[in-house]
């Protein structure tokens, strides 16, 4: 087994046991805390198979920024642990069950469609210039779209978040 | 090279770098203790060793040997959690530093740097904004007003500021075309007119390095930034509750952070290790990494120097700084330098 092998395999089983802790805390700090374990292992196995930009926005977007918000709610909110109620134990029976089987089957068709060979390790394009090249060049019109749409996104969420002009200048 | 020797050198490169970091890290409080003392009239530590030269070893022994309180309250797990990780992230962003150009020994090449991912740069920004989680765990897990305060004051500056932090660096990166700090650094040699070396400072990105270093000492929390542990309203911030050696830990990661910083100011507007190179044979291979700590010591010089010096902003103050002048500032440097260089 050679080195690369062993540490993606080792990231992989960080990702695997932080999404499972994710789910079996019961307080929400510790779950966040587990997702962004979960983040940091999947940048490190996008960094062995040679996606080292990805790796990279994985660290920076996902689990620097997103997670922060996430972790700044729970904080301010001071949320509490999460209760039991019936429905949730509905979710146990019905969703473990229908994820085994849903699992099952997308390994099925993954592996009926390519065979058993698997993406030799830095296979993917993965260099910054690659990915640049796809982004401003092959696909430039979708990604500007997109970024056009997140700016409407922005704009949305900060005519949302401020206060109406009259209602301001009543409680001030 | 050989998958067991890169290992042997790779763990022989770590314990060195580790070495000489923290001991800059105990030698750089040294250095504040003094220089701040000296500009307050005050001699600073005299009394341990000469010059005061052995306190960092006195404090590090006080540190250890204190009564380790975990006040009843917190939240225990993460209190203990936090500043492991806090001096975790702020020890991992070293990694990707290049010190200098290879040295030839044994017939491999060995650079001087614990590895060289060509995505550097990118890393480091993404280590850097992990180290968020440190402060704000500490702060909120205390179970103190003050600590969750000061954890929430950290997190929302270090979020803030990251963004111009990024954008002031974008400058350098269209100018050299790449994310790696070692081809960063090899773009910066030569010079203007045999007389201006052809560092990025003087090469049109002066407000790239003024947004850069404004938002680096916010990112630090270190003076004129220091909100999150504001003595006169927060007690101390995000550290109220710990003690002894765990109080330590932040304290490292604070100084690490700053060397941290010191270092990436040195690679990307200063030339890294380019230097005048002159006399015998080995002196020429010393003088680049002489050349690199002179200017990363001039950086810290020049933190405690600003912190001798200014007074603390006010809250809104910061905010409205980092968002309306710093953001706007590094976006109009980035369209600008774009130009340039398309045209």
């Amino acid at each position: 087994m050679s080195f690369h092998l062993i540490l993606f395999l080792l990231f992989g089983a960080v990702s695997v046991g932080g999404a499972i802790n994710l789910l079996a805390q019961r307080h929400p700090i510790n779950s966040a805390l587990s997702l962004i374990a979960v983040m940091a292992a999947l940048a490190g196995d996008y960094l062995l198979l040679g996606a080292e930009f990805v790796a990279a926005v994985q660290l920076i977007v996902y689990a620097g920024a997103i997670m922060v918000l996430f972790v700044f709610v729970i904080m301010l909110l001071n949320a509490g642990v999460e209760e039991e109620t019936k429905g949730s134990r509905v979710a146990i029976l019905v969703g473990v069950p229908g994820m085994l089987i849903g699992g099952v089957l997308v390994a099925w068709v993954v592996l009926r469609r390519s065979g058993t060979e698997a993406v030799p390790i830095g296979a993917m394009p993965g260099h910054p210039i690659d990915i640049a090249q796809l982004l401003f060049h092959d696909f430039l019109l979708p990604f500007e779209v997109t970024s056009i749409l997140i700016l409407i996104a922005i704009m949305g969420a900060v005519v949302l978040a401020s206060k109406p002009e009259s209602a301001a200048g009543k409680v001030e | 090279m050989p998958i067991g020797i890169f290992i042997l050198v790779s763990v022989i490169k770590s314990v060195i770098v580790l070495f000489v970091l923290l001991t800059a890290v105990a030698y750089t409080v040294w250095l504040e203790r003094k220089v701040v003392g000296h500009m307050q009239n005050r001699w600073g530590p005299t009394r341990v060793g000469p010059f005061g030269l052995l306190q960092p070893a006195a404090d590090g022994l006080k540190f250890l040997f204190k009564e380790d309180l975990t006040p009843p309250h917190v939240y225990k797990p993460l209190f203990l959690a936090a500043p492991m990780m806090a001096v975790i992230f702020a020890l991992t962003s070293i990694s990707v530093i290049p010190f200098g150009n290879s040295i030839q020994l044994f017939g491999y090449s060995i650079p001087l740097q614990i590895t060289d991912v060509n995505i550097g740069l990118l890393l480091i920004l993404g280590i850097t904004s992990m180290g968020v989680y440190g402060v704000a765990l500490a702060g909120w897990s205390s179970n103190n007003k003050y600590s969750l305060l000061g954890g929430l004051r950290a997190s929302a500056q270090m979020v803030s500021y990251e963004i111009a932090l990024g954008l002031s660096l974008v400058g350098v990166l269209i100018q050299s075309g790449s994310f790696s700090l070692r081809d960063i650094v090899e773009a910066q040699g030569g010079r203007f007119l045999y007389i201006i070396p052809r560092w990025n400072i003087f090469h049109g990105q002066l407000i790239g390095f003024f947004v850069y270093l404004m938002a680096a000492y916010a990112e630090t929390n270190r003076i004129p930034f220091d909100l999150p542990e504001a003595e006169t309203e927060l007690v101390a911030g995000y550290h109220t509750e710990y003690s002894s050696m765990k109080f330590a830990m932040f304290f490292m990661a604070e100084y690490a952070n700053m060397i941290t910083v010191a270092c990436l100011a040195t690679l990307l507007f200063f030339g890294g290790w380019h230097g005048p190179l002159f006399g015998p044979s080995l002196m020429r291979a010393v003088l680049p990494v002489f050349w690199f700590i002179a200017k990363v010591f001039c950086f810290l010089f020049l933190y405690i120097w600003v912190r001798g010096t200014l007074p603390r902003f006010r809250y809104d103050q910061l905010m409205s700084f980092g968002w309306k002048f710093l953001l706007p500032l590094a976006i109009a440097n980035l369209v600008a330098t774009a130009i340039v260089v398309a045209g």
